[in-house]
């Protein structure tokens, strides 16, 4: 019997059997789109994180005070080290012959205020680095000076949407205002660059680190994130960074560096290992309608016994039975891939329409492999009442339809 | 040489725990264009008979050589491509396909045995027209007459043109001015050279081959191939 025959013929079955038809096409299609779907939403994150990562700008060492004994282990984002990481130490790193630019980071909260009004707020103090770094420019005035790490200065640069909340409409850049017990000059105001890793960038006060240092009554750096020179050699970069800190640190490199790279290739893998366990787990339903095939399988042979039997005695052998059942099913679970995967990249254009900030996307794979996962299922759960088709007595198979 | 050449045939079943002996040391040569009935009472073995001579069923022991070929050593896909090549069936049920078409019915042994669909459609159309059916072609099951659906029933067993043509209880489930329109169909065939094996209980059908074979207990007591008795209807 050839292949369209056999499609053939399976299509009138399902042609005779409508409802069992429907029931198993919406289960397959359940699961396949199901998987399909959530798979979409762990794509979806890991794309999510990219992007933000991306906004970071290219080849950047972050160096944390402290360290990670164990391998794999998250850096300390917010650990206790024995030692400070010091803005002498910063600046050691600056004259690494491989690194361009350093952008030491001292974050704390304190007052902002503008006669009345008055706002609590992130004040980071840093250096004039860390804006090309964090590909932030100013729409008015100018960012901090290169002096900033050297000297105190009284100066400030405001997010626009704390501009606006403190001056209005009115011109901020060199207006004076106080941050915590100190009066500043506004030297600039930051372009819109909206939020990156989460953090608002327009609500908050960039000052020198040097400053902060005296506002915040602190040595420790949070952290110090390092811009590589073109073409620079990353592990040479990183061995030498260790060995200054190490030369200052009594002997100890008592730092954790990450890379952007080795950051976003933590988190890939992460939400990759993430979206295949969803998408092992929406499987779970393809294997529910696996066993729903297998139950409305045994019924259908049990119905066609004596379809069977007439089949064997116009010279079909046990094989030819099977193929067929077997077809059968992979027909079926064909067709419900198809609906279930054309459904699911339905939901994702929708969603993703009505929800552009969050880039729902369906894994390359993931259609492929909840259709391949489908069929393997529907080919094992169909095995058992093919074979028991294909061994029915031909005799008795006519005689039970009396 | 025989057509179909049947020596020492057993076979037994077991029925409710008991074991049945349904052929015993059988031993039956049928040749081409032959006509046969075969009766007897309930559990004498008749169907046994057919379905061993139909190649559904396997003798516990003895051989059954069709056309010349032993056929106990084949397998599966070679007993069934014996079956669909030399052999037809007609049941008492019909055994129709409901879903499909009278034409599609008839299609099925060629389906299975790979024709081409355009061959097949010819072919059928054809034989369902030497059977008496031109003009329904294109029928369901369920808008057919039990004559009718033992016509296509016929037709189906036919379109492989067949050696052999086994009936069971061919009229059994007709009225008896179809079962006579049947009747005449399939002894047409046989006229045609086809040879024909009908398992009844109709004496009457019985009576019409001009071999007729007795069973009891699963072994041949009566095998008369006389002309039929005077006064039995033709």
């Amino acid at each position: 019997m050839n292949l369209t025959d056999q499609l053939r013929f399976n299509w009138r079955v399902f042609g005779g059997q409508r409802v069992r038809t429907l029931l198993l096409l919406l289960a397959v299609a359940i699961g396949v789109a199901s998987v399909v779907l959530l798979t979409s939403l762990g794509e979806g994150a890991r794309r999510y994180i990219d992007r933000e990562f991306s906004s970071l700008g290219n080849r950047l060492l972050i160096v944390f005070p402290g360290r990670n004994e164990t391998v794999g282990g998250h850096p300390p984002l917010f650990g206790a080290a024995p030692r400070d990481l010091t803005l002498e130490d910063a600046l050691a790193l600056g004259r690494v012959p491989s690194i361009s630019g350093v952008a030491p980071i001292l974050p704390g909260t304190a007052q902002v205020a503008l006669g009345s009004r008055s706002r609590e707020v992130i004040v980071l103090g840093t250096s004039r680095e860390f804006f090309p770094v964090r590909q932030m420019s100013a729409a008015a005035g100018s960012v901090l000076p290169s002096a900033a790490v050297e000297h105190s200065l009284a100066v400030c640069v405001l997010g626009h949407k704390l501009k606006q909340e403190l001056f209005g409409n009115r011109r901020a850049v060199g207006e004076w205002l106080r941050i915590g017990d100190r009066r500043m000059r506004v030297i600039g105001v930051l372009a819109d660059s909206g939020e990156s890793m989460g953090m608002d960038m327009g609500d908050i006060a960039i000052i020198p680190v040097t400053t902060a240092r005296q506002l915040f009554n602190t040595q420790a750096l949070f952290r110090v994130i390092l811009e590589l020179r073109e073409g620079a050699d990353e592990d040479l970069a990183r061995a030498r960074i260790r060995q200054v800190i190490r030369d200052r640190h009594d002997g100890e490199d008592d730092i954790t560096i990450v890379s952007q790279d080795s950051l976003l290739a933590a988190f890939n893998s992460i939400l990759t290992t993430l979206t295949l366990v969803i998408g092992a787990i929406a499987a779970i339903s393809l294997l529910v309608a696996g066993i729903l095939i297998m139950n409305l399988s045994l019924i259908s042979v049990s119905q066609r016994r004596g379809e069977i039997g007439l089949l064997k005695a116009i010279g079909a052998s046990g094989r030819d039975v099977r193929t067929l059942f077997l077809g059968e099913s992979l027909l079926l679970v064909a067709l419900g891939s198809m609906v279930g995967v054309a459904f699911a990249y339905g939901v994702v254009f929708a969603l993703r329409a009505l929800w552009p900030e969050f880039p729902l996307f369906p894994p390359h794979w993931a259609g492929a492999a909840a259709a391949i996962t489908a069929l393997a299922s529907g080919l094992v759960f169909s095995w058992l009442p093919a074979r028991r088709a294909a061994a029915l007595d031909p005799v008795l198979a006519m005689r039970g339809s009396v | 040489m025989a057509l179909i050449e049947l020596r020492g045939l057993n076979k037994t079943y077991t029925m409710g725990g008991q074991p049945l002996r349904a052929l015993r040391d059988l031993a039956l040569d049928i040749h081409g264009g032959d006509y046969i009935s075969v009766m007897g009472p309930s559990g004498s073995g008749k169907s046994t008979l057919l379905n061993m001579l139909g190649l559904l069923d396997r003798p516990d022991s003895g051989s059954y050589r069709l056309d010349g070929r032993a056929t106990e050593a084949l397998d599966e896909e070679g007993r069934a491509a014996l079956r669909r090549d030399n052999i037809g069936f007609i049941f008492q049920v019909f055994h129709l396909v409901t879903r499909l078409t009278d034409v599609e019915n008839v299609e099925l042994p060629m389906m299975l045995a790979g024709t081409p669909l355009a061959v097949r459609r010819r072919t059928a159309r054809e034989v369902l027209a030497t059977v008496g059916l031109a003009e329904r072609s294109g029928h369901r099951p369920s808008q057919l007459s039990g004559g009718q659906l033992q016509r296509v029933a016929i037709a189906r067993a036919i379109v492989m043109k067949p050696k052999i043509l086994l009936a069971d209880e061919p009229t059994g489930n007709l009225d008896q001015a179809s079962g006579l329109d049947i009747v005449e169909v399939v002894e047409n065939l046989n006229r045609e050279g086809i040879t024909l094996v009908v398992v009844t209980h109709d004496a009457a059908l019985g009576r019409r081959a001009r071999r007729r074979i007795r069973m009891v207990d699963g072994a041949v007591v009566a095998d008369d191939s006389s002309p039929p008795a005077e006064g039995a209807p033709p």
